[in-house]
């Protein structure tokens, strides 16, 4: 645990404090900070001043009648329906959650590399993706931002060595060949913003078939 | 209950200048604090008493400032006092989370604010992560709690004396109104100042964790 090497950048911890942050990479900021309590704790903080700032706004009067309908249904108020799913083996509650609490439902991608697909819609895309020991995953580019966390093994690329529970942040300028370590399959959660693009020619033709 | 500061705000405090002055570097220029504030009392005493009178106290403290900070976000008023409605419901129902060794009530309700917008907006669970819960029996410490009112206190002064232009990117960003690359653009000199403030919270906090995961 103590081991994480590479955190969130503070401006997307900070945008993940404020919410301005895609769905998607909620998802993997959520996941990091399950695991990495030095995220944790500056997330806290991020809130704190989040807080200082709503403390600070101008003030907007409320209705006279407002206090006593909140007064009235404090008896009332209603525990939350559905706890949040638990951590199940390398998947940390906000994976889970993501797959519905169901296994995930892996697709071959070739030479070994499977994927499966969580989210896919205008706004990014996750998935998790799980890369044999020693494998690469064919050389490919960015249009926007892409991260990438470790769940499981690790891999290493041009700009660095991720282990389990470090983050990955590549943006737009990045072309990058992850290569998985040896020890053990590599089970990364990947969030991008826009679709990846492959160099070589037969994954680009896969590339709408696979929604990558 | 006798309350002390625990070391590291007791270590700083000497070189502490007089209350209000006007200083830009990273220095504290707020007197240490000896008792918690208002808001963390009340807020302790609905979690451990239910207590409906400091509930109301709360209400009339934080109300007026979340219906301005959800108009901020474009909302018109009728809609804002829903969601106060529901945020202060959610104090209520949630109080037994509230932890002021992590957390201040404006922070708290600051984050319980956003998720509530998010899920509104989306029709979905916000992704969140997992709760780290004190074990059972973990005696509460109220020097960790005065340490981060203090730091708390810092902040607030860092934020007020930033320039009125730097201020207000910050508080753009806090709104949600900057994605994360205008807050890594936009903001970058307004958050170096703060910096150090973040991160002394974040390093208690960091060993507080640690302290929680290794009993």
């Amino acid at each position: 645990m103590s081991d994480i090497a590479h955190h969130i950048p503070e401006p997307i911890l900070a945008a993940y404090a404020a919410s301005s942050l895609p769905r998607v990479f909620e998802v993997v900021v959520a996941t990091h900070i399950s695991m990495c309590d030095s995220c944790r704790g500056a997330l806290a903080a991020h809130e704190a001043l989040g807080g200082t700032v709503l403390e600070g706004l101008a003030e907007a009067p409320v209705s006279d009648t407002l206090l006593a309908g909140v007064m009235d249904r404090l008896d009332h108020a209603q525990p939350d329906a559905a706890p949040a799913p638990k951590r199940e083996g390398i998947y940390p509650g906000p994976v889970m959650a993501a797959l519905k609490s169901r296994p995930p439902r892996w697709k071959s991608l070739g030479f070994g590399v499977k994927q499966a697909i969580l989210e896919a819609g205008d706004d990014g895309s996750l998935r998790l993706l799980h890369i044999p020991p020693g494998r690469a995953v064919p050389d490919h580019g960015h249009n926007g931002l892409e991260l990438t966390l470790v769940l499981q093994g690790s891999f290493s690329d041009e700009t660095g060595a991720f282990g389990v529970g470090d983050l990955e942040v590549a943006d737009g300028d990045l072309e990058h060949t992850p290569t998985a370590g040896e020890e053990a399959p590599c089970i990364c959660l990947a969030a991008t913003d826009a679709p990846l693009r492959f160099q070589s020619f037969v994954p680009r033709l896969l590339q709408p078939l696979f929604k990558i | 209950m006798v309350i002390t500061i625990d070391p590291p705000a007791a270590q700083i405090a000497p070189c502490l200048p007089a209350a209000g002055a006007l200083v830009r570097d990273e220095r504290p220029t707020v007197a240490p604090k000896d008792e918690l504030s208002e808001q963390t009392q009340q807020m302790l005493a609905v979690r451990d008493r239910r207590d409906k009178r400091a509930f109301a106290a709360l209400f009339d403290y934080y109300a007026p400032r979340l219906k301005g900070f959800v108009m901020r976000g474009g909302m018109d008023a009728a809609q804002a006092e829903e969601v106060v409605q529901e945020v202060m419901l959610t104090l209520w129902r949630k109080a037994d989370q509230f932890d002021p060794e992590r957390a201040q009530v404006s922070g708290w309700i600051y984050q319980i604010t956003r998720n509530r917008q998010i899920d509104t907006v989306r029709r979905t669970a916000r992704p969140m992560p997992e709760e780290l819960r004190e074990p059972e029996g973990h005696d509460p410490d109220p020097g960790q709690m005065l340490a981060l009112e203090q730091e708390t206190e810092e902040l607030r002064g860092a934020l007020a004396r930033l320039k009125p232009d730097q201020r207000e990117m910050i508080e753009r960003a806090y709104l949600g109104e900057l994605t994360h690359q205008e807050i890594n653009t936009q903001t970058g000199v307004p958050l170096g100042t703060i910096k150090s403030r973040i991160r002394l919270g974040l390093e208690r906090l960091r060993h507080e964790l640690k302290e929680l995961r290794e009993p």
